[in-house]
């Protein structure tokens, strides 16, 4: 009976719309406009109000335009970097002496006074310990300078406009223009960039917009290019260049990752995800002047205090596993040597080496220890005396110690330029493979997320250092 | 902010202090359920945070809030959960944001809709407004961002407007905490119905469609007696909406 009556509800609605044509949908439209229209006219009064959006949009007329719009996109982005870089090291230098050069050797001397087991106080204090005391030296002073800096663009309401700008480079790759929201989110991190993918509504673009995040170099990447460029790259220019040229070079990086981006995403929209792209509307919303302090302060809560704390949580164990597979030993070798060793033609191959290869697989769960197990790993292999033992992470005292070690353990400028393009080009972290299957439920697209970069990683890495040989 | 010294405020109603705890994530055995519904960037995070005390990411770009956050607060004994919709600027298309918005105000059945809007773009964000209010007659304006509104010298009359719209108006600049203690009174005052609102329903509807709507109006109430959106169901029917069909199918409205 009921039944009957919502049927018959139905029936009469759809002879209904019949009669009233096609035009309801616009006419209903039409007609809430005209109320708030009528309800605006009674209680609004505005008084010389445009001038402000005046102002507003004679920015926006400079930042979107088709001649300074990306100029000024790379000016702003290079300057939060040259800040960082140039800004970072002090702080950084300081944290490493007092943690490495003053705490590490009284945490030693406490172990001794009372009678700790060897293997317990090297498990302890020199894998678990420098592990993190790296972490907190390397990685603390430029995430407590960038991300506050990127938060206060982002509260001024400049992503947007990066958005506007990009949008007709996405709209060729066969990609939706709000992916350049989702990559501004990645240069954070990955992890983040991927949940903001829900923004796009086609499951067709959103899933080239998760797939082709990993090419937004993330905060644990950062200081890796930072760090390597300022030692390598840095030192073949004359010194009043250098803070210029590992500027240049980590620009260079994180636009090449860009291009990536791009390119991948065509290569998916006309291969495996064809389709329309779809339309959207994307608000300019107004510039706001950030409030200042309150900014500073929630993004050192929530972005820097939590990435390191996430940093830590994956470095103390990571540097626990370095310090086991380099003291437990297999035959004659340790795990790690005969790890280190197979994998050295292949890394030969791709203009890399053994050591990076072994690191890149121990730091699958944070990109932010690569660096420390590279160093640990090299210290080991080369056997020079910066470390105090077997798996022990060495003073860090300066970059030039660690620009010394790299070297000692056959680095070129060709193994620092392709660890550079390697950083840029590999599997993303376990965080963000997980966060992948948790978006896109669905194995074969994680998987494919998960190893495509990798092998872009093996191919680029490989054409360069046959290149590179061939000219050098 | 509460840290504010003695004054005559602290007897107010609108100042109860010590009504107010947040609660954070924690909304367990909640009293009332409160939406809080809007278009995008005009603080809908923001007022989040400053009636919950979390701290959601927020940020000046429209789509900051990709999922439904929720958070809660206690107010004079009385425990509210509050759900942090995205941001949209109607529920008339059928985009995945908009529906999740549009299926929380209807199926969620919310205690209180709080409306946020940007008090610089009223007459845009009223259509918004103008639908949620044909769906749910529990709803609250907050009138964000009014310190901007100030600067731009944009002058609003909040009792007129309230009495436009036929429900409370509060105007808030949730950046930096005002009006928050107004609109926490307000939504009580609407949850345990002390306030009645009378929301203002779409007028300037073509002669043909409102006797169309007023047709099926009548069999749907008489179907469904009490349903506080006939004639927004109605609205829909004649759009063809696949999903208010079925939910009239399966009794959902009930």
């Amino acid at each position: 009976m009921k039944d009957n009556n919502i049927d018959n509800i139905i029936e009469l609605s759809n002879e209904l719309r019949w009669q009233i044509g096609d035009e309801f949908h616009d006419n209903l439209t039409e007609s809430i406009y005209a109320d708030a229209a009528d309800i605006v006219k009674d209680s609004v009064t505005t008084q010389d109000g445009e001038k402000r959006f005046r102002l507003d949009s004679k920015i926006d007329k400079i930042v979107t335009s088709k001649i300074w719009g990306f100029p000024i996109m790379f000016l702003i982005l290079g300057t939060v970097l040259w800040l960082t870089i140039v800004g970072a090291n002090y702080p950084s230098s300081l944290l490493a002496s007092l943690l490495l050069d003053t705490v590490h050797p009284l945490l030693q001397s406490g172990a001794n006074s009372v009678n700790m087991p060897w293997w317990l106080a090297g498990f302890l204090i020199d894998g678990v310990y420098l592990a993190v005391a790296w972490v907190i030296a390397v990685m603390l002073p430029p995430m407590a300078i960038f991300f506050p800096m990127f938060t206060l663009l982002e509260d001024f309401g400049y992503l947007p406009r990066v958005a506007f700008n990009l949008d007709s480079l996405f709209n060729k790759s066969g990609a939706h223009g709000k992916q350049a929201l989702t990559m501004s989110m990645g240069f954070g991190c990955n992890a983040a960039g991927v949940v903001a993918t829900r923004i796009i509504d086609s499951p067709r673009e959103r899933l080239i917009a998760i797939i082709t995040n990993n090419f937004s170099l993330c905060n644990g990447r950062w200081p890796t290019q930072i760090l390597i460029a300022t030692i390598f790259i840095g030192a073949v220019v004359p010194e009043s260049l250098s803070s210029l040229a590992s500027l240049l070079a980590v620009i260079s990086v994180a636009v090449l990752g860009m291009a990536f981006m791009f390119g991948v995403s065509w290569a998916l929209s006309k291969t495996v995800l064809k389709g329309e792209v779809s339309t959207f509307n994307l608000e300019l919303p107004p510039y706001r002047p950030p409030r200042f302090w309150k900014t500073i302060y929630t993004s050192l809560i929530d972005r820097t205090l939590i990435v390191l704390w996430r940093a830590i949580v994956f470095a103390a164990p990571a540097g626990a596993v370095i310090w086991l597979i380099s003291n437990v030993h297999v035959g004659d070798e340790t795990i790690a040597a005969f790890l280190i060793n197979g994998m050295d033609g292949f890394g030969f191959l791709l203009g890399l080496n053994g050591v990076i290869l072994l690191a890149y697989i121990v730091a699958i769960p944070a990109n932010e220890i690569v660096i420390p197990t590279i160093l640990m790993l090299t210290v080991m292999v080369t056997g020079i005396g910066g470390g105090a033992g077997a798996g022990v992470m060495f003073e860090l005292d300066s970059i030039n110690a660690t620009g010394d070690i790299l070297r000692a353990g056959g680095w070129t400028l060709l193994t620092a330029v392709n660890l550079m393009l390697f950083s840029l080009l590999h599997n993303p972290c376990s965080t963000t493979i997980y966060t992948i299957y948790k978006e896109t439920n669905s194995v074969k697209w994680t998987v494919v997320a998960s190893i495509m970069p990798v092998i872009l990683g093996f191919v680029v890495t490989f054409l360069v250092a046959q290149v590179w040989r061939l000219l050098f | 902010m509460e840290t504010k010294v003695k004054s005559a405020c602290d007897t107010c109603a609108l100042y109860n202090k010590d009504g107010l705890k947040r609660l954070g994530i924690h909304t367990d055995n909640f009293d009332f359920i409160v939406a809080l519904a809007g278009n995008p960037n005009t603080g809908k995070s923001t007022v989040f945070n400053a009636l919950t005390g979390l701290k959601q990411h927020t940020g000046n770009w429209p789509g900051k809030t990709v999922t439904r956050a929720e958070g809660g607060f206690e107010y004079n004994t009385e425990k509210y959960k509050l759900v942090d919709l995205p941001g949209t600027y109607s529920l008339l298309s059928t985009s995945e944001d908009e529906e999740a918005a549009r299926d929380f105000i209807l199926f969620g059945k919310p205690d209180v809709t709080v409306i946020v809007a940007d008090a610089n773009r009223l007459e845009r964000n009223l259509n918004l407004v103008l639908q949620i209010l044909e769906i749910t007659d529990k709803a609250v304006l907050c009138l964000n961002l009014m310190d901007e509104a100030k600067r731009n010298k944009v002058d609003i009359d909040v009792r007129t407007l309230s009495r436009d719209l036929g429900i409370p108006v509060v105007p808030t600049s949730a950046r930096f905490n005002r009006g928050i203690p107004e609109l926490i009174q307000t939504i009580s005052e609407i949850a345990s119905g002390k306030i009645v609102c009378k929301p203002h329903r779409i007028k300037n509807v073509p002669k043909n469609i409102e006797h169309a709507v007023k047709t099926l109006t009548v069999q749907i109430e008489k179907e469904f007696p009490n349903i506080p959106n006939s004639r927004w169901i109605a609205f829909r029917l004649l759009e063809g909406d696949k999903q208010i069909i079925n939910a009239l199918k399966t009794g959902e409205f009930l």
